[in-house]
């Protein structure tokens, strides 16, 4: 084992791990966190919480997973290369860990462009490759990225994310191999709707033998109504989102199309888990925690394993 | 025009480099911005007296000695080069305002008449010879410099459809070559210091310098 992590015991164990994840508020609320951790407790292994995500000012990544780890969570720590930079990275992973925190994602982030601060500059003193290298040399050398030695180092389980259906198509599981050759143990992929394109980037995966050296964890999100539906398929970039799902949402009256979102959530779930390299879920139910439950429930993956 | 207000005679400069091929900056917009200024002054019910000059190079000391003798006839210089020409100027004429009249933004190439596009950022460590011959450090939008992030889609980056994906460039070039391998060769995190993390830059060539 190479961290205390809880998600690192589970997949270790050979579970089908499951995260989901907690938005920080939009002020000084720590109610809001404790809230949401709330609603997880106890259905999943780990809560990521995100880090400014769409460029939006939020509660720091690191503030609200110290409020989830003193109620007992898990959280798994969000960390942008857009808005620090390296010293500021590495100084946070300190407190993180100081905290209890052991388990993050290394990310490089929304672009400003689409937050509501679009004048902000970026930093991008490091992308997320290199800053999965800079937590690994932190953990397994003892060292900082400028090479000095770090007293008590912090030991991180390291995650990424992956966008199968992002372009160049051809070039994503290259992409996954670099971060692998980068030092990541786990991956957590953008939404998937569309099984089958995932299927082939999963058969891509296990020709080179990726799904063996990090766990990789299939990113799902219920869509609550047909229009956000539409929404994911035209407007958020990187999303691949088919017409028969869209078309399957919108089949249904108004009211009973959150159910339908989450019913074709959880049969992605099912479909999923039959394919070989698919390690767990990752449950994005974006502003819809209380859903997670019976998600998670109804998907066959209760009660989560004791592993502590 | 709020910078000139309170001067009467006033110097516009031009350069005949980078700024003139960009019609930016050059004799003909050293012109057009004279009486362009003139004119709005006159309907302010202003008349302001417009001396125009422009220099073979404004961002070299022996040139920006040509304007030794206009300087007594004016009250402040408005330079139309880039930020290089303007600071010159400055350090020249110490006891004259001087004013930039274009606003510098970057080093590109010319994608079609009137249309540029940057291309470098003088970072002083150059990618070029492992990105294909293209730039992640100024054509990514997150300077990425191992690949491309998950908002690339049919070729343009997820901020914007006039915005090329630069991965996108980089990978059908790099198969153009037949180098897709080298793709997977991971860029470790840059050392900043030639980019300006290390303070203004300069360079010296003893050879020239004596």
């Amino acid at each position: 084992m190479k961290t205390n992590s809880i998600l690192e015991k589970v997949l270790a164990n050979g579970n089908l791990a499951v995260t989901s994840e907690c938005g920080p508020p939009r002020g000084a609320v720590p109610e809001k966190v404790k809230e949401k951790g709330q609603l997880l407790a106890g259905f999943v292994d780990a809560v990521n919480v995100t880090d400014n995500q769409t460029a939006m000012v939020r509660m720091s990544s690191l503030g609200a997973s110290i409020l989830l780890r003193q109620m007992g969570l898990n959280p798994l720590l969000q960390m942008v290369t857009r808005d620090r930079n390296r010293l500021a990275m590495q100084s946070e992973i300190l407190s993180a860990y100081a905290h209890g925190i052991d388990t993050m994602l290394c990310l490089s982030g929304d672009h400003p462009h689409f937050g509501d601060h679009p004048m902000a500059a970026s930093v991008h003193d490091i992308d997320s490759i290199q800053l999965i290298q800079m937590v690994k040399t932190m953990r397994d050398e003892g060292r900082f990225q400028g090479g000095a030695e770090i007293e008590n180092p912090p030991k991180m389980f390291i995650g990424a994310a992956a966008n199968p259906f992002a372009d160049p198509f051809e070039l994503r599981v290259m992409r996954l191999a670099k971060k692998v050759a980068a030092g990541v143990d786990f991956i957590q992929t953008q939404c998937i709707y569309n099984i089958e394109k995932f299927e082939t980037w999963m058969e891509g995966v296990r020709n080179r033998g990726l799904h063996e050296k990090c766990y990789i964890l299939a990113g799902v999100t219920p869509m609550k109504s047909a229009g956000m539906a539409r929404y994911m398929k035209n407007k958020v970039p990187g999303m691949d989102v088919p017409d028969a799902v869209v078309a399957r949402m919108a089949a249904k009256p108004k009211e009973e199309q959150a159910q339908e979102g989450v019913d074709i959530c959880i049969e992605t779930i099912q479909r999923l888990s039959q394919v070989k390299g698919v390690a767990g879920f990752h449950i994005m139910a974006i502003e819809w925690e209380k859903i997670v439950p019976q998600i998670v429930e109804r998907a066959g993956l209760l009660p989560r394993p004791q592993v502590a | 025009m709020d910078y000139i207000q309170p001067f009467n005679r006033i110097l516009l400069v031009g350069c005949n480099e980078c700024v003139t091929v960009c019609s930016a900056g050059g004799r003909k917009e050293v012109g057009l911005l004279s009486s362009a200024l003139q004119s709005a002054f006159l309907s302010a019910g202003k008349s302001i007296d417009i001396k125009e000059h422009t220099l073979e190079r404004q961002c070299d000391p022996e040139y920006v000695e040509e304007l030794v003798g206009m300087m007594d006839g004016v009250d402040a210089v408005v330079s139309m080069a880039c930020g290089c020409g303007v600071q010159e100027v400055a350090r020249r004429y110490k006891n004259k305002p001087v004013f930039p009249a274009v606003n510098t933004k970057f080093m590109g190439a010319s994608e079609r008449q009137g249309v540029w596009a940057e291309r470098c950022q003088g970072c002083g460590n150059c990618l070029l010879g492992i990105t294909g011959g293209i730039c992640p450090i100024a054509r990514c939008s997150k300077q990425l410099m191992n690949g491309p992030c998950g908002g690339s889609t049919n070729g343009k980056c997820e901020i914007s459809k006039e915005v090329d994906c630069a991965w996108q460039l980089i990978w059908d070039r790099l198969k153009m070559l037949g180098q897709e391998e080298r793709y997977l060769d991971i860029i470790p995190a840059k050392d900043w210091r030639t980019a300006g993390g290390g303070g203004p830059r300069k360079i010296v060539r003893e050879d020239l310098a004596g």
